[in-house]
């Protein structure tokens, strides 16, 4: 240990000093190496080309300052699939919290067969977004799709891939039904932290159950939700591509997208590449805000014990 | 047994050390069927002579072919041959000297060429508009319409040529029980096709061909907005069934024998031999009687081979060769047969007639016949940049004629403005 020297008693946290200038960048240098080369680099790429026109082939680029901005911006199609995004994240989070957050109280109370009964839950988890999204098709296909039976039952004709709603309950349906498990096996652990000796005294004091999970259970389990919530919003805004790609086949039409999806679209698809950096870097840049505001706002409510 | 396998290795291994053969690379988009064939060619290839060795890399779907074309270029890794579809026939024919014109490659090759050894429909699609073939076609289709034959007997009617007739028959055949129609890929087959098969100007500028600056597509004519106003009439009356963009949801009822025609690919025809219980012919795709100078031929479907620029001469030799090799009429009739899309070369086209294929597979002509209909001002084909996100745009607002959103005229005046809003920009790409 010749290169670390104890810190001082006073200081009560831990603290490790280097005696060499570049050790410590020694260590840091593979993740930085990581960051830079998967995450700088290409974000800096995004922001040049966003301020270019450039054929597809990369034979020219003309520069056209924020036009690119402006185009995006000003479009109403990319207005409404700002909106969509909104709303999909708020549903999707607040249903696949709600849920999870639900059967994990429940599940929690299990006594007799509770191995199975969480296995079941949490099984879902390991299938991953594609396959999901082929499973949710099956689904609600058109033809053949129970769903689409259910629905038909109670007298609506359902049509996902034409209908924009009915796509759109598809959509949310399978992203949904994919999360549950994570945000489960999450509020299980944080349940089982909550200590039988603040749960017994709180039985003393209010007989209602639902007192006692809203005063007592409920914040302490605030830390886990404030994770979760910044996990889930990431899920809908992002890890849903692979469902959206797969429900809508390739075709998107007149099918609800989210802004990472249409990124993908005219930048891929369409080969606009200028078009398709400009709208990654408001979509960075909305993360960005909504992490700071996330992190500001709402972590200070809550009270790590 | 494990003498001669031996054997076999050991001459194998100095076979491959002897030659020290060029290699060359294929990016296509395709799979199923289709994707086994491209193998089966290669492999042919490669066995005929052994100056080259072609590997063929499926690339996923066309769309995706043509991006990860298009980013290896960038890279300068990109393949030596790849497979562009007709869509994105104006993105790489605009993209002056990433590819190497097909015609100017086979005659430095020393090989022969001759444009008029093509089918007439075939010739314009992927060439300059002096008729220099800048892709080699390749998998070429046409829209035709499939009909289920006991639908047909069932109801007492003969199938449509016009869609004059189609509008006549097609209460008896929802009277037999039927949902007389469906179609695939609306974009291909009731816009592109309708302007060819109805012989409608699609684009200023000779389609496109012209010029790329100040192109501008015609879809808000009284014609395409009636094609489309009758097809939404007909969906509400129950005569079209309409299931999305998606091309599969289309097909499934005609498959499954609820609908009694289905306007699907030349190239649908070895699948549908596979997936269809009933019995089922085709047709040509109809046309609009009242239109004058309607009936001619479709453009060309499916999709061209394209020369990569930028590898070694021996390498664009053999890659000339290739293309040489693949319009042979042998391996044309060989393609034909296993995919159902249509042969390129008239020689080819005769060899199968001679062999009496279509004596036993009437609807593998039907393709090919269409495809050599009368020509007209506007059949040759047409050349519009960003052509993929058009179709999207179009595909969006067909959702939304369909489900009751908005009026026919008025989608078209969207695909309109947002069309020449997409060719204006490509215009800005391709000038510098």
């Amino acid at each position: 240990m010749r290169g670390l020297v104890k810190a001082g008693a006073a200081t009560p946290q831990k603290r490790v000093q280097f005696d060499r200038p570049l050790t410590p960048w020694l260590f840091l240098a593979p993740q930085l190496a990581v960051v830079v080369i998967f995450f700088y680099w290409p974000s800096v790429q995004a922001v040049v080309s966003s301020f270019y026109i450039e054929d597809p082939f990369g034979f020219g680029s003309t520069f056209v300052g924020m036009e690119n901005y402006t185009n995006a911006l000003t479009d109403t199609r990319y207005q409404a699939t700002a909106a969509f995004t909104a709303f999909f994240c708020v549903v999707v989070t607040a249903l696949s919290l709600g849920i999870g957050l639900l059967l994990a109280v429940k599940a929690d109370k299990v006594i007799r067969g509770a191995g199975p009964y969480k296995t079941v839950l949490i099984s879902v988890y390991a299938i991953a977004p594609p396959v999901a999204g082929l499973i949710g098709m099956m689904i609600f296909d058109q033809h053949i799709g129970p769903m689409t039976a259910l629905f038909g039952f109670f007298g609506r004709d359902l049509q996902v891939g034409v209908n924009y709603w009915d796509t759109t309950i598809a959509v949310t349906t399978i992203s949904v039904w994919k999360q549950i498990p994570y945000n489960f096996i999450f509020f299980l652990s944080g349940l089982q932290t909550v200590p039988v000796s603040v749960r017994e005294a709180a039985l003393i004091d209010a007989r209602s159950g639902w007192r006692r999970f809203r005063d007592i259970v409920l914040p302490l389990l605030a830390p886990t939700a404030f994770f979760l919530l910044i996990i889930n919003i990431t899920y809908a805004m992002f890890d849903t591509f692979a469902i959206f790609d797969v429900v809508v086949k390739d075709k998107p039409a007149n099918n609800p997208m989210t802004l990472v999806y249409k990124v993908y679209l005219d930048g891929f698809k369409g080969n606009d590449i200028g078009g398709s950096s400009a709208q990654s870097v408001i979509l960075m840049l909305v993360v960005a805000a909504l992490t700071v505001v996330q992190f500001r706002f709402l972590e200070r409510r809550v009270h790590y014990g | 047994m494990f003498k001669t396998t031996t054997l076999a290795l050991g001459s194998m291994l100095t076979a491959t050390t002897a030659m020290a053969a060029t290699d060359i690379s294929w990016w296509h988009g395709m799979g199923g069927r289709n994707g086994e064939v491209i193998n089966e060619i290669s492999q042919q290839f490669n066995d005929a002579q052994d100056q080259c060795n072609l590997t063929p890399i499926s690339r996923g779907t066309y769309e995706e072919a043509l991006s990860s074309g298009i980013a290896a270029f960038r890279s300068g890794e990109q393949p030596n041959i790849l497979q562009v579809f007709d869509a994105g026939a104006a993105t790489i024919i605009s993209a002056d000297g990433a590819t190497i014109a097909a015609e100017d490659l086979i005659l430095d090759a020393g090989e022969e060429f001759d444009r008029e050894n093509f089918i007439p429909g075939v010739r314009g699609f992927y060439a300059d508009s002096d008729g220099k073939f800048i892709g080699m076609p390749f998998n070429s289709s046409a829209p035709i319409m499939y009909y289920n034959t006991k639908a047909f007997e069932e109801a007492g009617v003969e199938p449509p040529k016009t869609w004059e007739e189609f509008e006549e028959i097609a209460p008896a055949l929802k009277e037999a029980g039927y949902l007389p129609m469906t179609a695939s890929q609306l974009t291909w087959m009731m816009v592109e096709n309708f302007k060819s098969r109805n012989n409608q100007q699609f684009a200023t500028n000779n389609n496109g061909y012209d010029a790329i600056e100040g192109t501008e597509i015609i879809v808000t004519d009284e014609n395409q907005v009636m094609m489309f106003e009758k097809l939404k009439e007909w969906a509400d009356a129950d005569l079209f069934g309409f299931y999305g963009a998606g091309w599969a949801d289309n097909l499934r009822p005609f498959e499954e024998g609820e609908s009694a025609m289905w306007i699907g690919s030349s190239g649908s025809f070895g699948g549908l031999q596979q997936s269809m219980s009933d019995d089922f012919s085709a047709v040509f795709m109809p046309y609009w009687d009242s239109i004058e100078g309607a009936g001619t031929q479709s453009f060309i479907g499916g999709a061209a081979l394209f020369a990569m620029a930028g590898h070694p001469e021996e390498e664009n030799t053999c890659t000339a060769q290739f293309f040489t090799f693949l319009t042979s009429p042998e391996v044309q009739v060989y393609y034909h047969k296993n995919t159902g899309y249509v042969p390129v070369t008239e020689a080819a086209y005769q060899m199968a007639k001679d062999e009496g294929y279509y004596d036993e597979q009437p609807v593998a002509e039907v393709g090919i016949q269409q495809l050599q209909l009368e020509g007209g001002e506007w059949t040759s084909g047409y050349r519009l940049g960003f052509y993929p996100q058009i179709r999207t745009v179009m595909e969006r607002e067909f959702n939304r004629i369909f489900s009751d959103e908005v009026e026919v005229g008025e989608a078209f005046e969207i695909i309109e403005t947002e069309g020449n809003k997409l060719l204006e920009r490509f215009g800005r790409t391709a000038s510098n």
